[in-house]
């Protein structure tokens, strides 16, 4: 499927949506003075809930930088990001850390699960670093776990999965925790065209909630089916949408 | 978050081992050699640091240490017993002979001949005979590690006979004493019989032994002595440390053992270290998807320091169990190391040694997790 074709499948049906992302003129420049590079080029873009939202573009089009900034890893150079009403500029520091733990959920490319701790465990960190007890985690990640399909490998270490079975863990870890914003990154790229299959569906099933944005940066066309909505970008731009 | 740096620190028990053992032979090759530095240093004082009844020790003027003795004359003791602040002062005689037993062995022995009649300077520790039998004729006392030299694997018996500087000597007692720098055997015998045991010379006091009156210091009563007399008088611990201080600048024991202690610092620090630092650099990317997820810098930075502080503790631990197992095998097994052990100082010492070496890989570490960019996760 194409862009464009998906894009105007999908464009029919935002206007009744909550707004999830509201980007605002998005400026990055990466490097000082004469080395200075602009990554982004005042982007401004919403992003609505209860949709998934796929941004694709060649390598270098600035799509990681633009969800690194939607997630609250980086800051704009200018412009601002708000998340279902909070604006990330009025949040510094600690408060920024703290908003992030509570509202956004990454799905990484590499899974980034920790070899030593079981699936049940790695899905628990979220609610660990909100400071919940580690046992009541545990319970809840077993329960989101059991969503993801993995309720027979909750004592399984990474190595003891396959690669998509890892990534649902990873899915299950991103979710667990509640979060407004789900930033996927990649998530299929590691994974034989079945195990991506399995993977989107599973976003597309159990991340996607009403008052829930999903974003998936993506260079796999066979996913493009599962995207409610498709950010083209291009040099720092978003080209089509 | 505790729970989860433990987990991610013995998931790779390889380099988690790895760097247990960096630790803990820094801290075996430190504390061992500070430990062995310390016994052997100590041994030159003794057997002087064995005769604690007096605190004043009066000498020749230009003695460097207790084995280097030029004699004072047998009237001195008098000039000293007449002074000011002086309770009492016995004659003390310390010096070398050899000593040969039946089957012909003969054995270089450290002589001390303590006073005839108040018999201070005895050993304190005797495990067999009795005390005033060394008051019969041609008694000595022999210490148990000098005994089983001279007569190799038999049994302790008293009664037997040596000769020493053909005078017939007759083993009188057995005693424990603290193990002089050379091995030698160490032997008693009362004063006047001791300077028979050895060659002769015009004077053969070592010492004079004394003892402060009630209402005098023995610094006191030692500034008397040398304002009064030509000789050297020293309390018990400047004399001590006289020895030790001539050993430590005379010969090349502090540099051989500074060097190998220096050693066990630099391979302790550079084995922990290195290990600590590679381990944080491999979880990196760990450590970048838990910044994302929202784990502060001071949280990462305790989690960080807590896996130091863990392979600290343990590695620690078993560097200095590792240390106590060699001293209590290797004194059991051979009797020339008797008297070494390790000592609380150098076990404060080489934790204080141990923070510097885990401060030094965790700084080293956690400066990479610090400036991570969380984004990086993306990359």
């Amino acid at each position: 499927m194409s862009v464009a074709t998906a894009v105007s499948e999908s464009a029919m049906a935002h206007t009744s949506k909550q707004v999830g992302v509201a980007c605002h003129n998005l400026v990055k420049d990466c490097g000082t003075g004469e080395t200075a590079v602009r990554v982004l080029h005042g982007i401004t873009v919403d992003v609505l809930a209860s949709e998934l939202t796929l941004l694709v573009g060649p390598s270098g089009c600035g799509k990681t930088t633009l969800i690194s900034i939607i997630a609250g890893l980086l800051y704009p150079t200018s412009g601002d990001v708000s998340l279902f009403g909070t604006a990330q500029s009025s949040l510094k520091g600690g408060k920024l850390v703290n908003f992030r733990a509570r509202n956004v959920g990454f799905v990484f490319q590499q899974y980034n699960l920790l070899p030593s701790l079981t699936a049940a465990e790695n899905a628990s960190i979220p609610l660990l670093i909100q400071g919940m007890p580690r046992p009541k985690a545990i319970e809840e990640a077993n329960r989101v776990l059991n969503d993801v399909g993995l309720g027979n490998k909750l004592k399984s270490k990474p190595n003891q999965l396959s690669g998509g079975q890892q990534q649902r863990v990873a899915i299950a870890r991103a979710l667990v925790h509640q979060p407004r914003l789900l930033v996927c990154d990649e998530p299929t790229a590691a994974l034989d065209a079945h195990s991506g299959q399995t993977v989107m569906e599973l976003l597309k099933r159990v991340a996607v909630q009403p008052d829930r944005s999903v974003i998936v940066v993506t260079h796999d066309s066979r996913v493009y089916s599962y995207g409610d909505r498709i950010l083209e970008m291009a040099d720092g731009r978003i080209v089509s949408s | 978050m505790n729970w989860v740096a433990w987990k991610m620190l013995n998931g790779d028990t390889v380099k988690y081992l790895a760097t247990v053992f960096g630790v803990a032979f820094g801290v075996l090759l430190i504390a061992q050699q500070c430990s062995i530095f310390v016994g052997i240093i100590g041994r030159t004082a003794n057997p002087i640091a064995d005769v604690r009844e007096p605190d004043i020790w009066v000498m020749d003027p230009y003695l460097q240490n207790s084995d280097e003795i030029k004699p004072l004359t047998d009237g001195d003791v008098y000039r000293i017993r007449g002074l000011t602040g002086v309770d009492w002062a016995v004659r003390m005689y310390k010096g070398l002979a050899r000593a040969k037993v039946e089957s012909g062995m003969f054995r270089q022995v450290i002589l001390l001949g303590i006073d005839d009649h108040t018999l201070i300077g005895a050993p304190d520790r005797i495990i067999m005979g009795d005390l005033a039998d060394l008051r019969q004729p041609d008694a000595v006392m022999v210490d148990a590690a000098g005994y089983n030299a001279l007569w190799p694997g038999e049994p302790f018996k008293l009664g037997r006979e040596l000769e020493m500087n053909d005078r017939r000597a007759k083993i009188v007692g057995i005693c424990n004493t603290s193990a002089p720098f050379q091995t030698f055997p160490v032997m008693f015998a009362r004063y006047s019989q001791a300077i028979g045991f050895t060659a002769k010379e015009r004077n053969q006091l070592s010492f004079i032994v004394a003892s402060p009156e009630p209402g005098y210091t023995s610094q006191e009563v030692c500034n008397i002595i040398k304002k009064e007399t030509e000789f050297e008088a020293l309390t018990y611990r400047q004399f001590f440390w006289l020895n030790i201080g001539y050993y430590l600048e005379h010969t090349g024991i502090p540099v051989n053992f500074g060097i190998t202690i220096a050693l066990g610092f630099i391979v302790g620090t550079a084995i922990a270290g290195q290990t600590f630092y590679l381990f944080t650099l491999e979880n990196l990317k760990q450590f970048g998807a838990l910044k994302a997820m929202g784990v502060t810098n001071m949280r990462l930075l305790g989690m960080v320091l807590l896996q130091a502080m863990i392979v600290g503790v343990i590695g620690y631990s078993l560097g200095m169990g590792l240390t106590a197992l060699f001293f209590e095998v290797s004194t059991k097994m051979l009797p020339d190391l008797r008297g070494l052990h390790l000592l609380w100082e150098i076990a404060a010492g080489t934790a204080v040694v141990v923070v510097f070496i885990i401060i030094f890989a965790s700084v080293l570490s956690v400066q990479k997790v610090l400036r991570l960019e969380p984004a990086v996760v993306f990359r």
